[in-house]
């Protein structure tokens, strides 16, 4: 499409990037409200659509350039291949429903507050894109903190909460713990070698290490970059910072932000390695289990409704790096189909997270515009005040369930099928784990389904819990047609899986040297048939047909043989006569199973009255164990070594001068 | 896709929409026999559905659209997992589109819809209900799964039709990992069709009931279109235990000549698994609601210990 006027895709994504640059300094420049959410923001949503196009016209090319930017004879260099072409694609694609949300969101702000956040916003954009496209280590981390302290500022922007300073201070910490691991894992690849331009990807890709060496890096990546993707123990800043930063916000760093992540863990495993060995697999598919049962576990117990979703986000992380160890372990196998079934499942979820985790915390959004709530506890009944939110957020918590026919179904039963198929890989214990591990991921998605009937069951049906609720209004237009561009990705996304899969074969050809389409070909676009047409097919186009047809044959039926009449009447509820909304179950209330069954894992705080109390108060708290087991202890450790140094320091010139001396003279007796 | 295929699947369609309430029937009747009563007869559930019909449906004021459309889209949910699973012959057109995983998509897309339904009111017992039914599917569902995979990683193939071929196909061996997948199956199914001793569907005590405590505000055509989904969520799951480890009898693609001879095969084994389940229901109690996790998670350990069997002993070979 690009190749025809002579311009590469590369140049047009640069191009991109730059435009949101000088959008976001139009922004800051300007700071006219209307200007900034009318104009720049949907500008900003075009260089999106721009972007994805792109990206999709790249995905089977590769494209080098040299940027005569940054250090003296330390240039930029990019690349665009076929896995920086896939995340840009998705970047671009999840990003205009975003950027269009926020053209609506952001439209009350004062101007003072807006012309920063304008720019905070596109450089956040443009920061994701070079991380993508960075081809060196240098570009790569540069851009890499641009990311992060761009969303830091975003995270904070209603800073004058004291909870929304520490949530970002915590975020800010653990991102920076995450960079600091993976710029040891850039070095490491870099001392492999040594020698000119090492700091390039391409002569990391060049440089053989040993297998320990290896192991050092790849670790090193999956801690640097899991702590940007929120796999445990290095969870703790998602469920902080997501409720606190704004729902457009939010949205970009679940759906986009942590998926740099897992390009980058899948860049350096597959890429700049050249040997992946199985028990790093077996490792990455037992934390992606752990991670994903953890966070779908915390999910169904939270009665925030954005911190509920940011758990949510931890068991998809979680679901995305148990993909990623299954190809590990299969690539390592020489199981090279299965290998491509399991990556096309990875990137085909991550894809899939990110429009409808963007969808629904877009949707927070509106209902806290139009609330001023987040507690589930407060709300209820949104259906019959704002209809149109409620549909489209259908959407979305059916495909977080990972119900079909939506998106979220096909990721996760090409995962299953890749489990299903493991049988006969060479290291017997393996073997014995998949069936144990497809299990717990089987359960882990049946949860998934729980917390979405709590989430959209509290905050939208049954009757409104708080008498503010009465006059709430729908979302506005922008924000509406952000979502439905949401909406839209999921369905489709969920329909048509063979037409994405096909171009996930340039990604998955790239990495691990096979792809699926030979065998998807075969049956046509209707079904889609991973391995071969006896093995495993699904057809959700023709599912989702069968079940609106059914149903509107029924209802035709139904009203032909028999009749249509119907009357109004208060709710029956067995024929108890007094009926108020606090009778409905609450949050907590729909989470007290769960919260029975794995109270063990969980710390929970009660308070239960005494029989004999007159005024009787129940509470109950879930706390994050692994809070305390972790952090707990960094952090005193940290305090005790701060109070340590504290001694040192008595703010008197002479014990200073004292202290100078001894060390001059410690350091003379050293060298000598 | 040849034209006699299709006609057997719009016949499939027909059948079990048509012999779902008589599965209920003769199971309401075999425990009415097993406890000494006389019973209503097998056609009951055909007259219920004609007198709720015919009825003038009553919404509570505050009902949405969604809780209306509810019972439509369970029908049809519940109508396609039933015409899917080879019951007569195994030639079902239909059957590519949808494999075991999908049809344990689609019992879970029925269940949310049901549990938003009974939330949509906002009454006390609707919460109940769905918050109980969740709970159970949430175990009930990966044991489901379970159960399936061994079936799956036995024949090779996720599809019904060819697990349904290759088991048939088979000389009778007992294979352990299916014994543990049957019991499995029969807890699941027990739970998931809210039978004793998970849920009692003859009663309305509010302490115990899951799935009429969801259901509570549907009346006239409404609630018959939910029964009848129920009815034929139970002939689904019967047809699948059937298909799964009693397969044989069944009428392999393009053998016509088998199929009265399928046709009599099966009526004789829903009529036993009917009379069966009348059984188990009149010998167990109901339990307790917080028994209930423990008895879903035993399935689910079954299941897996069931998988894990296979992947042990029988592999190998």
């Amino acid at each position: 499409m690009f190749a025809s006027f002579g311009v590469l895709p590369m140049d047009v994504i640069l191009g991109v990037v730059v435009f949101w640059l000088a959008l976001g300094t139009a922004g800051l420049v300007l700071q006219n409200s209307r200007f900034i959410t009318r104009i720049i923001f949907p500008l900003g949503a075009l260089g999106s659509l721009v972007l994805a196009g792109a990206a999709l016209a790249g995905l089977n090319e590769v494209s080098t350039a040299i940027l005569p930017l940054g250090l003296p004879d330390l240039p930029f260099h990019l690349r665009m291949d076929a896995l920086s072409a896939f995340f840009l694609l998705l970047l671009g694609s999840a990003s205009i429903g975003i950027s269009l949300f926020s053209a609506g969101y952001f439209h009350g702000m004062p101007k003072s507050a807006l012309g920063p956040l304008c720019l905070e916003y596109h450089i956040f954009l443009a920061g994701m894109a070079l991380v993508f496209l960075a081809d060196d280590a240098y570009l790569f981390m540069v851009a890499w903190e641009s990311m992060a302290l761009s969303s830091y500022f975003l995270v904070t922007t209603d800073h004058d909460h004291p909870e929304v300073r520490r949530a970002g201070f915590l975020y800010l910490l653990i991102a920076h713990v995450g960079a600091i691991a993976i710029l040891m894992c850039f070095g490491v690849m870099h001392g492999g070698h040594g020698g000119h331009g090492g700091y390039t990807f391409d002569a990391m890709r060049h440089g053989q290490l040993p297998a320990f060496w290896a192991s050092v890096t790849f670790f090193l990546a999956l801690f640097g970059f899991g702590a940007k993707a929120g796999i445990l123990p290095l969870h703790a800043w998602l469920p902080e910072a997501h409720p606190a930063a704004p729902s457009p916000v939010s949205a970009m760093m679940s759906g986009i932000m942590l998926k740099t992540a897992i390009y980058g863990i899948l860049r350096v495993t597959f890429d700049l390695l050249d040997v992946q060995l199985w028990w790093w697999g077996v490792f990455a598919l037992a934390l992606g289990l752990l991670t994903a049962l953890f966070g779908v576990i915390f999910a169904a117990v939270q009665s925030d409704m954005k911190r509920l979703l940011a758990f949510s986000s931890i068991e998809n992380i979680g679901f995305i790096l148990t993909g990623i160890g299954l190809t590990i372990i299969f690539h390592d196998s020489h199981k090279e189909a299965l290998a491509a079934l399991a990556l096309t499942a990875t990137l085909y979820h991550a894809l899939n997270h990110a429009f409808m985790k963007g969808l629904l915390f877009l949707g927070t959004g509106s209902i806290l515009h139009a609330t001023g709530e987040r507690h589930l506890g407060k709300l209820g009944g949104l259906i019959r005040r704002m209809p149109e939110l409620a549909l489209l957020m259908l959407v979305g918590a059916l495909a977080l369930a990972g119900l079909p026919p939506l998106n979220g179904f096909v990721s996760e039963w090409l995962l299953l099928q890749a489990f299903l198929l493991s049988p006969g890989l060479p290291q017997p214990y393996v073997n014995m784990l998949v069936p144990i591990a497809a299990a717990a991921l089987a359960l882990a998605a049946a949860l998934a389904g729980y917390v979405m009937v709590k989430f959209y069951g509290v905050i939208f049906l049954g009757q409104p819990r708080d008498s503010s609720l009465a006059e709430v209004h729908d979302a506005g237009l922008w924000e509406r047609i952000g979502m439905l561009c949401m909406a839209v990705g999921c369905i489709a996304l969920g329909v048509f899986p063979s037409f994405v899969i096909l171009h996930l074969d340039f990604v998955t050809e790239m990495l691990v040297h096979h792809s699926l389409s030979a065998s998807a070909a075969k049956t046509g676009w209707l079904l889609l048939t991973p391995i071969e047409a006896e093995r495993a097919s699904y057809g959700p186009l023709v599912l989702l047909l069968i079940i609106v047809g059914g149903s509107l044959l029924t209802a035709f039926a139904v009203k032909k043989f028999y009749h249509g009449r119907v009357r109004r009447g208060p709710a029956w509820d067995c024929g108890f006569p007094a009926q108020t909304a606090r009778m409905q179950d609450t949050a907590e209330g729909f989470g007290q199973p769960i919260r029975q069954i794995f109270e063990w894992y969980m710390g929970v705080v009660r308070q239960v009255p005494a029989p004999f109390d007159r005024h009787p108060h129940f509470h109950s708290e879930t706390h994050d164990l692994l809070w305390n087991i972790f952090y707990a202890p960094a952090k005193r450790m940290n305090d005790a070594a701060g109070k340590l140094m504290g001694k040192l320091q008595h703010g008197r010139i002479h014990i200073y001068l004292l202290y100078s001396f001894v060390t001059l003279l410690a350091l003379l007796a050293f060298v000598r | 896709m040849s034209y006699p295929s299709l006609l057997l699947q719009l016949a499939q369609n027909a059948l079990v929409l048509l012999i779902a309430p008589l599965l209920l029937g003769w199971t309401s009747q075999c425990r009415a026999w097993m406890q000494n009563r006389s019973g209503a007869g097998v056609l009951q559930p055909y007259r219920n559905l004609n007198k709720l019909f015919h009825k003038d449906a009553v919404l509570a004021v505050n009902a949405s659209a969604l809780f209306r459309a509810t019972p439509y889209i369970l029908l049809a949910c519940m109508w396609l997992a039933a015409a899917l699973v080879p019951v007569l012959a195994t030639g079902l057109p239909l059957s590519p589109a949808v494999d075991v995983i999908a049809l344990v998509g689609i019992f879970a897309l029925a269940r949310v819809f049901i549990s938003l339904a009974a939330m949509d009111i906002g009454t006390a017992f609707g919460s109940l209900g769905a918050r109980r039914e969740m709970l159970v599917g949430f175990l009930a569902e990966p044991a489901l799964l379970m159960v399936l995979f061994t079936a799956s990683t036995i024949s090779g193939s996720t599809s019904l039709i060819t697990i349904v071929e290759t088991l048939a196909h088979k000389p009778f061996v007992l294979y352990p990992s299916m014994v543990f997948a049957a019991v499995a199956f029969i807890m699941v199914m027990l739970a998931e069709n809210a039978r004793i001793p998970v849920d009692n569907p003859a009663t309305h005590l509010e302490l115990t009931m899951i799935h009429e405590a969801m259901v509570l505000e549907y009346s006239a055509r409404h609630l018959a279109l939910v029964e009848w989904a129920g009815a034929l969520k139970l002939l689904a799951y019967t047809t699948i235990c059937i298909a799964l480890f009693v397969p044989w009898g069944i009428a392999e693609t393009g053998n016509w000549g088998a199929l009265p001879l399928a046709v009599a095969a099966l009526a004789l084994k829903l009529a036993g698994a009917g009379a069966g389940l009348a059984l188990l229901e009149t010998l167990s109690a109901k339990m307790r609601i917080f028994r209930v996790p423990e008895f879903m998670g035993t399935a689910f350990l079954l299941a897996v210990l069931g998988l894990l069997t296979h992947f042990l002993l029988e592999t190998a070979a």
